[in-house]
């Protein structure tokens, strides 16, 4: 109930700021909008409750959606200040408990640095896109193969008729051919690897539906006809079956009991006064980010520990679809359904996060069909300074991981290892 | 006797090669793919194995080790010089004699060759 009032605080005094913008009198607003200008004066200063059908009214009166002037909106832009707060470097201290009154005050600047960070999310990912494709993409590699592998041909051949000396004829002949037939062939793979790393640029280094999902989500989960972001009819696919599901947790759990339980900083005791499943709370918290949740991101596998669901938190090594580290808690619990499995742990850039781990099992064909297991992990970042000692060392997969006396190391880095 | 056997699988990159070697006297044979490609070592017995890293059905370091391991002594010990794509710096093949990375000067090949012989 505490989280509500704030949001509608918020409501009240992004109506006065939006009033004030276009220098409308709150008698005026108030007749549009069929209220007294009492009540809109009482509203403004935050002394009454807004229904929703009143943030229509109001907002037709202030000419702007009631989407801005909403509750979920509000909620979710102030988390995404919140998280770019946290991604700032240690030295420099934005005011996060100021956020609020910065979206409400300034919403265009607030916009700008969610969209900066957003940005900055975008391009990491993107770094460590290009970085795997460099690496391990076997279009790429054969197609660099197939360039050596010409020009070593023709650098030979070519010596071979520089040098001199005696070439028979029907030799010299077939170099000849040899150096025509390479050449072509030089040229022509060169112009598909010249478009392929193109293509790098105007795919915007989304390859997968599972990516597309991601990076709508990251979006905010816009309407699904309007999502840039969902490219495929895969994804939009997913994306639909994601919003049924979030809907359906969140008739389960409502907004409001979630935020009100939050005041617990305890996954499992939020479980225990809701009674309600765990998975669903620590699903639920990654969704809504109440307060003391705002940067909470969470990880789900499948029974064969392929990653289905990657909702980032802040500063936690994530590498593409397909790639995971192996030291993540988040496998752990795969081996032991139905315990939940609480570790710190710490990224190779020195960030560390309390994670919980849970696998449940789920026989959704009933007793004669398959039993499934599904794992998710909450990560929670720390705030830096905490002295805690990590549970476990991670990193985002081996390619991309320093970490070079891992223990679960499965293949060599690319990065310089220490 | 059978001086080198290179086992290779572009046929414009083998046929300089082979050409090169040849005029230096050695007798020189083609295998163009990584199956076979021991069975080829095991009769010919030649004394010095041109061995590429990437090859069609068969990696040359999987015939690489075969080798090594062969039940023949003699044949197990057989010189190899591998040809790789990759680089020397990333290519770790301990088992091999010598790597000469792509694309090579023929001088570098002769003289590697020649060393390798004697």
């Amino acid at each position: 109930m505490k989280q509500r009032g704030g949001s509608r605080i918020l409501t009240g005094t992004r109506i006065r700021e939006r009033r004030l913008a276009l220098s409308r009198r709150q008698a005026d607003v108030a007749r549009a909008a069929g209220i007294s200008a009492a009540y809109l004066n009482l509203i403004e200063h935050n002394r009454r409750p807004v229904g929703d059908h009143l943030v229509v009214r109001l907002a037709a009166a202030l000419e702007v959606s009631a989407a801005e002037l909403a509750e979920g909106r509000e909620e979710s832009l102030i988390a995404a200040l919140r998280e770019a707060a946290v991604r700032l470097p240690d030295d420099v201290a934005a005011e996060v408990e100021q956020a609020p009154e910065l979206l409400a005050r300034f919403p265009g600047w607030a916009s700008a640095l969610i969209a900066t960070a957003r940005r900055a999310d975008a391009l990491e990912r993107q770094l460590v896109t290009l970085s795997d494709r460099m690496t391990q993409d076997p279009y790429l590699l054969t197609t660099l193969h197939e360039v050596l592998s010409a020009v070593t041909s023709v650098r030979s051949t070519a010596s071979i008729l520089a040098e001199g000396g005696e070439i028979p004829p029907d030799w010299r002949a077939r170099f000849q051919a040899n150096l025509d037939e390479d050449s072509l062939r030089l040229s022509s793979t060169a112009q598909a690897l010249v478009a392929y790393l193109d293509s790098f640029d105007t795919q915007g280094a989304i390859f997968t539906p599972q990516e597309e999902v991601e990076a709508w989500l990251a979006a905010g989960a816009p309407p699904i006809e309007e999502a840039e972001d969902l490219a495929s009819d895969a994804a939009r696919a997913l994306a639909q079956g994601h919003l049924r599901r979030m809907e359906q947790e969140r008739a389960a759990l409502p907004d409001d009991a979630l935020a009100a339980a939050a005041e617990d900083p305890d996954p499992m005791r939020m479980a225990d006064r809701l009674r309600l499943p765990l998975d669903l709370v620590m699903r639920r918290l990654a969704v809504l980010k109440p307060a003391g949740f705002e940067s909470a991101g969470l990880l789900v596998c499948d029974g064969s520990g392929a990653l289905t669901l990657r909702r980032p938190a802040p500063g936690f090594p994530l590498p593409r679809p397909g790639d995971a580290c192996a030291i993540w808690p988040l496998f752990q619990a795969l081996a032991s359904p139905q315990t939940a499995i609480a570790k710190r742990v710490e990224a190779p850039s020195g960030r560390r996060f309390r994670t919980l781990s849970l696998a449940t099992r789920h026989q959704p064909l009933g007793v004669d069909g398959p039993v499934l297991t599904r794992a998710q992990m909450l990560i929670l970042p720390e705030e830096p300074g905490v002295p805690t000692r990590p549970d476990l060392l991670i990193g985002p997969a081996c390619r991309i991981c320093p970490r070079a006396d891992c223990a679960a190391r499965r293949e060599p880095s690319i990065l310089a290892t220490a | 006797m059978l001086d080198i056997l290179m086992i290779e699988d572009e046929p414009n990159i083998a046929e300089a090669v082979r050409f090169i070697l040849t005029r230096e006297g050695w007798q020189v044979a083609l295998h163009g793919d990584g199956l076979g490609g021991i069975e080829a070592i095991r009769s010919g017995k030649p004394r010095l194995v041109i061995l590429d890293v990437m090859l069609p059905h068969r990696s040359g370091t999987e015939i690489l080790a075969e080798l090594r391991n062969d039940h023949d002594a003699g044949l197990a010990a057989t010189p190899v010089l591998m040809l790789t794509a990759r680089g020397q710096a990333t290519l770790h093949l301990p088992q091999a004699d010598a790597v000469l990375a792509k694309p090579f000067a023929n001088d570098e090949l002769r003289a590697m060759v020649r060393r390798m012989l004697n």
